[in-house]
């Protein structure tokens, strides 16, 4: 082995009373592709954090190329080539793709920009690495594969020899990854190195050379790719095995409990365009596709906080209730995407929140007042039932860990308050917008095995996921969103990976549905 | 109506016009930089009274006239440092500490000028700015240098906001403070150094008026300007053309309701020909506030670190 | 530079961080003070007993403090809501006109209505007056995404030449002799005083009660929720159901109508009619003492007492020793700079790289 590019020696970095990076030591050498492997919370983003800057480690050295690091400061990290890709979107809608490439570029006292010199620049580096973009374009108006092809394209620009790519993955199609893969391969084979960091156990496998693995902030163990397997790495991941869910098909379909024809949203953000859709009790039907295409309407089409303009969407027989408080009552559990943003209101205590969709039930207020003791000893039995741990009842909620977040959200919309243990009143619809979302394997495994539950007991569910893999497991119809058009549900049999991949990216494979086969965009 | 056309058509409601644009103009340049950095700063109302404060007290103590302008700047500057400290610093609402630094400035010049001058009944006087004779411009050789700088500050402001690399940062830290901190750019550094450059805009739009526009300082001789500078930015979407527009519409309607006020038109009581710039104002916010594109950022703290 | 958040609040900030807020308004004060050329123990002698010191200086204190709770209560249930309501000055001026327009002795005995129906309609008439000012705004707000701060803001400007209007024409006191001010109040209409000699009055009892009804509904009520709700995260509340947008409208009304008694008790409790100097900008220090209070009804109380302590004694203090009163200002503005950040520091620690 050559000289390694880049030595990480000793990294610590606690957060309070948190040790996020544990005394982590690595290694990285000229066109070779590391991964860091480890759940969320197990330390990579706050790793490459320190790498490129953005954090200051309590302990610990990083050399660049036989040299020093200065710590705390992204310009020095850019100067030594270090490039990074971050999982959020760091462009400015707003500002042409130029402009947001050449951010920082130049010192900031130069008393006119370079644009010309730059246009030829971008233009060489985009070309070299098969990265075309419209230099002018306006980056809002970018798909996200092309937002990240100019993420890419900065760090290129600014001479990076070392790219972290920070789950770069999680917004893309099965082919627009493969895509990435490619651009991957060349970079390498021009002498670039890559820090590539993902929890997906796949694709690790099929892009890195190394494979490092991080858990609760220790580095647990490293690996050449050829030489580990999926369970090894799951293994060293989570620190035992766990047992998954297994795929079990829906024993007994019921009838039908909610029916959506031709239904069309109002532009916003996202939009649906004559959507269709029957969601039978005692089965699950999973929606694929990448987020943006229209999945947040769809389920808030379903949540009572959107309405279809055209189309009609039934509930039990019933027009569907606009007012999330009745649908609440109705029995429809509602699990949102954004469980920061939209689930839980994190400055208020945790018992608020868990009553908060009920309180406007008479079990919770009389006249107006909110009966408290009662609304508490619910707000206990959910935090029992459902394990969430990490504040007290009237803790903001926003001390809850997102894992606990997403319990909390679970409970209050599986538990029925009048359900007891010798009886459990189960929901007739579950509406679930990404649950397991960024949670850790055992959280993942424990909301999958509530939702099948339910399902078992006979609610109806819809799951909208980007994950193509808890799709496949957990789905026993498929349908797949693209530019806010549904593809009719399919059987999970029927379908193939290669045809959802084509059917995400608006492709029109036969039998994938008429209502496909038109491109229209989702609006930005 | 011909009586109206008289008004209009004489050269010295234009010269009223430009005369009354010009503290506006500076203010909502002020405004505007703060803004395209992405902070809100409701210190303008007290920040320009301390600024026709101490620019006039520095000439008053006979300084020059242009350094009780650079007096004016310094005092914005440190009024926008503070704001700068509490909002990009500590992440305070910008609304609050906006109010704070209002009262704050306000309450310190108040309490200075009783200070400096405990028993006078009339306010003292100054010498303020001529009017540029030499210039050999119709309107403008009515006005004083103070005006001639504001409206040289419009394209400087637009070339250094769209094509110098420190404007470019300026914007970006407006629209998205990530990814500037990812190009290896200081949020903090980008945001302080706009607050306190517009801030000090401000201190000079206030010394406007003791030192140009009258010359003496009084009470309430800001009077809302502050704020109505705050909707022009909206008004102007941001950009320094159009801010210039905007000061210029207004201050229309300003001298238009002084004038009438003293014509035969003059059968409503003063009062609502004074509360006309206050209302046109309100109409401004409304008419533009559908396709009002923010700055994205604006308003929003950023924490280094925090998502 | 970089800000963290604490996991837990450190007990030493939490002592060091009041002590350090007084402190620092101590010091901003007492250089004005120096500058002034007074010696500094005197100048807080004097102001203390100007505004606590004497069974007068206390009645003075709380009569000052009663459009402060007011106004501070009606900024209180609008930050909650994050509803910047900048306005309360324009609608307390509003409730005044309201009060006069209702219960003024025009030309005669005003209505033919036994005064406590009159005094109702009076109180009615005033909250009624602020709220609606304040529903334009909110209504720009959640309609057409017009920054509520601004429109308020003018508003302040607008309601206070239309006051001018007013005392200048309909409203006129003929007997005034050219004075802008209103017509009288019917005297059956005016409260009673609280303190026989003092001019405290009854509307203290308003206040109080106010305070404590509004604690009562942010803490036990849905609408209470909602209001938190819709403040905290307006997204997440309408996804749990709260009608955000009627609360908003509703927090509007509200806190106008508050604003709006704070003008119809001041005119019933101290002036007996409106004059354009009436409010030494109340409305505005409403704000400041909602922050005061974190945005806590109770806390407004002691927050508003505060403040009219400092501004009477400064008053007081400044007859005898010629500081000048807008000392008080300052000590108010530096009180709300060094609080907010006193706040601040107590969840969050500031650490370098």
């Amino acid at each position: 082995m050559p000289d390694p590019i880049l030595t990480l020696s000793n990294i610590t970095k606690r957060f309070g009373s948190l040790v996020a990076n544990d005394d982590i030591s690595l290694r990285l050498h000229a066109g070779e592709v590391l991964a860091l492997l480890g759940e969320n919370g197990a330390g990579k983003s706050t790793l490459v954090s320190i790498l490129f800057g953005h954090y200051v480690a309590d302990a610990g050295r990083i050399e660049v190329f036989g040299k020093p690091l200065r710590t705390g400061d992204p310009k020095a990290a850019l100067a030594a080539g270090i490039g990074m890709v971050h999982q959020h979107s760091t462009l400015a809608d707003n500002l042409s793709v130029l402009d947001n490439v050449m951010m920082g570029s130049e010192s900031l006292w130069r008393p006119f920009t370079r644009k010309r010199a730059a246009r030829t620049t971008l233009a060489g580096v985009a070309q070299r690495f098969g990265l075309v973009v419209d230099p002018d374009g306006r980056v809002g108006n970018l798909s996200v594969g092309e937002r990240q092809r100019v993420e890419i394209l900065k760090a290129l620009y600014r001479g990076a020899r070392i790219l972290i790519l920070d789950e770069p993955t999680a917004v893309l199609t099965p082919q627009e990854s493969e895509a990435l893969f490619e651009v991957l391969a060349q970079m390498v084979a021009k002498g670039l190195s890559i820090i590539f960091i993902s929890h997906k156990l796949a694709e690790v496998l099929r892009v890195s050379h190394r494979i490092a693995v991080l858990r609760g902030g220790r580095l647990v163990a490293e690996a050449g790719a050829s030489q580990t397997t999926e369970g090894q790495l799951a293994q060293w991941m989570v620190g035992h095995a766990v047992a998954m869910p297994h795929r079990r098909p829906a024993q007994s379909v019921g009838d039908p409990v909610c029916v959506i024809r031709e239904a069309s949203t109002a532009i916003a953000r996202e939009q649906l365009v004559n959507v269709s859709l029957t969601l039978n009790a005692g089965e699950i039907v999973a929606i694929a596709g990448v987020s943006g295409n229209g999945q947040v309407a769809l389920a808030e089409c379903l949540s009572g906080t959107r309405v279809a303009v055209s189309g009609s969407v039934e509930l039990l027989g019933h027009a569907m209730s606009t007012q999330p408080a009745r649908l609440v009552e109705l029995g429809v559990a509602r699990i949102p995407e954004d469980r920061h943003g939209v689930g839980i209101i994190g400055d208020l205590p945790v018992w608020e929140n868990a009553v908060s969709e009920r309180l406007r039930s008479k079990a919770f207020s009389h006249w107006s007042w909110v009966r408290r003791a009662k609304s508490r000893a619910y707000a206990q039995r959910v935090t029992a039932v459902f394990d969430v741990r990490g504040a007290g009842l009237a803790a903001p909620a926003s001390a809850l860990s997102g894992g606990n977040m997403q319990k909390l959200i679970l409970g209050r919309a599986l538990l029925h308050p009048d359900s007891q243990a010798s009886k459990t009143v189960t929901p007739r619809l579950i509406v679930a917008h990404q649950p397991t979302w960024g949670l850790d394997i055992g959280a993942v495994a424990y909301v999958q095995q509530q939702l099948i539950a339910a399902r078992d007991a006979g609610a109806a569910v819809l799951l909208i996921s980007d994950d193509l893999d808890e799709v496949l497991m957990l789905g026993d119809r498929v349908a797949v969103m693209h530019a806010g058009r549904l593809s009719p549900a399919r059987k999970t049999q029927d379908w193939s990976r290669e045809a959802i991949g084509l059917a995400m990216a608006g492709g029109t494979e036969t039998g994938a549905g008429d209502s496909s086969r038109e491109t229209q965009t989702a609006g930005p | 109506m011909s009586e109206l056309l008289d008004i209009v058509i004489n050269q010295s409601f234009w010269i009223a016009v430009l005369r009354i644009a010009t503290p506006l103009l500076l203010g909502t340049l002020g405004v505007l930089l703060c803004e395209r950095a992405g902070i809100l700063n409701l210190g303008i109302e007290g920040i320009m009274v301390a600024g026709a404060f101490t620019g006039w007290l520095a000439v008053y103590a006979g300084a020059p006239l242009w350094l009780g302008v650079v007096a004016a700047a310094l005092t914005g500057a440190v009024f926008g440092l503070l704001h700068a400290g509490l909002t990009v610093g500590l992440a305070l609402s910008q609304h609050v500490s906006g109010l704070g630094v209002t009262l704050l400035a306000s309450a310190l010049s108040y309490y200075g000028y009783r200070v400096s001058f405990p028993k006078v009944s009339t306010p003292p006087t100054i010498v303020p700015f001529a009017e540029m004779d030499w210039i050999g411009l119709p309107i403008l050789a009515h006005q004083t240098s103070l005006t001639l700088f504001a409206l040289l500050l419009v394209p400087l402001i637009a070339y250094a906001l769209y094509r110098t690399p420190v404007g470019l940062a300026v914007r970006m830290v407006g629209e998205n403070p990530h990814a500037a901190e990812g190009q290896g750019v200081s949020v903090m550094a980008v945001r302080t150094g706009a607050i306190v450059a517009g801030s000090a805009l401000m201190g000079v739009a206030g010394s406007f008026l003791t030192l140009s526009a009258f010359n003496a300082f009084f009470f309430n001789m800001v009077n809302g300007r502050g704020w109505i500078c705050v909707a022009l930015v909206v008004f102007a979407s941001w950009r320094p053309g159009k801010a210039l527009l905007g000061a210029l519409l207004f201050a229309f309607f300003d001298a238009l309701q002084l004038r009438l006020q003293q014509s035969s038109f003059a059968v409503m009581p003063y009062q609502v020909y004074l509360m006309l710039p206050y209302v046109l104002s309100i109409v401004a916010l409304v008419l533009v506030a559908r396709r009002a594109s923010y700055p994205q950022a604006l308003m929003k703290p950023y924490r280094k670190g925090e998502r | 530079m970089r800000l963290e958040r604490r996991e837990v609040a450190s007990g030493a900030a939490l002592i060091l961080a009041p002590i350090g807020a007084v402190g620092f308004t101590l010091l901003v004060s007492s250089l004005l003070v120096l500058w002034a050329g007074a010696a500094v123990g005197e100048t807080y002698g004097l102001l203390l007993r100007g505004g606590f010191g004497s069974v007068f200086a206390v009645s003075e204190t709380l009569t000052r403090a009663i459009p402060l709770m007011l106004t501070g209560l009606a900024a209180t249930v609008a930050f909650k809501a994050r509803l910047y309501n900048i306005g309360a000055e324009g609608q307390l001026y509003a409730g005044a006109l309201a009060a006069i327009a209702v219960g003024g002795l025009h030309g005669g005995t005003g209505f033919d209505l036994p005064p406590p129906v009159l005094f109702v309609l009076m109180m009615l008439g005033a909250a009624v007056a602020g709220a609606l000012l304040l529903l334009g705004p909110a209504l720009m707000k959640l309609k057409l995404g017009v920054d509520e701060v601004v429109t308020t803001l003018l508003l302040n400007f607008i309601v206070l030449l239309a006051v001018s209007l007013m005392l200048d024409g309909p409203m006129k006191d003929p007997t005034a002799m050219g004075w802008p001010q209103s017509v009288a109040l019917v005297g059956d209409l005016e409260l009673s005083k609280l303190i026989p000699q003092t001019r405290v009055h009854t509307g203290l009892l308003w206040a109080v009660s106010l305070a404590a009804g509004l604690w009562a509904l942010l803490k036990y009520t849905v609408p209470g929720f909602d209001i938190r709700a819709a403040g905290a995260n307006a997204r997440a509340a309408a996804f749990a159901g709260v009608p955000v947008t009627r609360t908003v409208v509703i927090v509007a009304l509200l806190s106008g109508a508050l604003a709006g008694l704070a003008g119809a008790i001041e005119v019933a409790g101290r002036t007996g009619y409106v004059t354009l100097d009436m409010s030494p900008g109340y409305g505005y220090a409403g704000i400041v003492i909602a922050m005061l209070a974190a945005l806590h009804p109770l806390g407004v109380i002691a927050a508003s007492v505060f403040v009219a302590g400092v501004l009477v004694g400064a008053d007081s203090m400044s007859r005898v020793i010629g500081v000048p009163t807008y000392i008080a200002d300052v000590i108010v503005a530096a009180s709300l700079i060094s609080v907010l950040v006193a706040t601040m520091l107590t969840q969050y620690r500031i650490r370098f790289g």
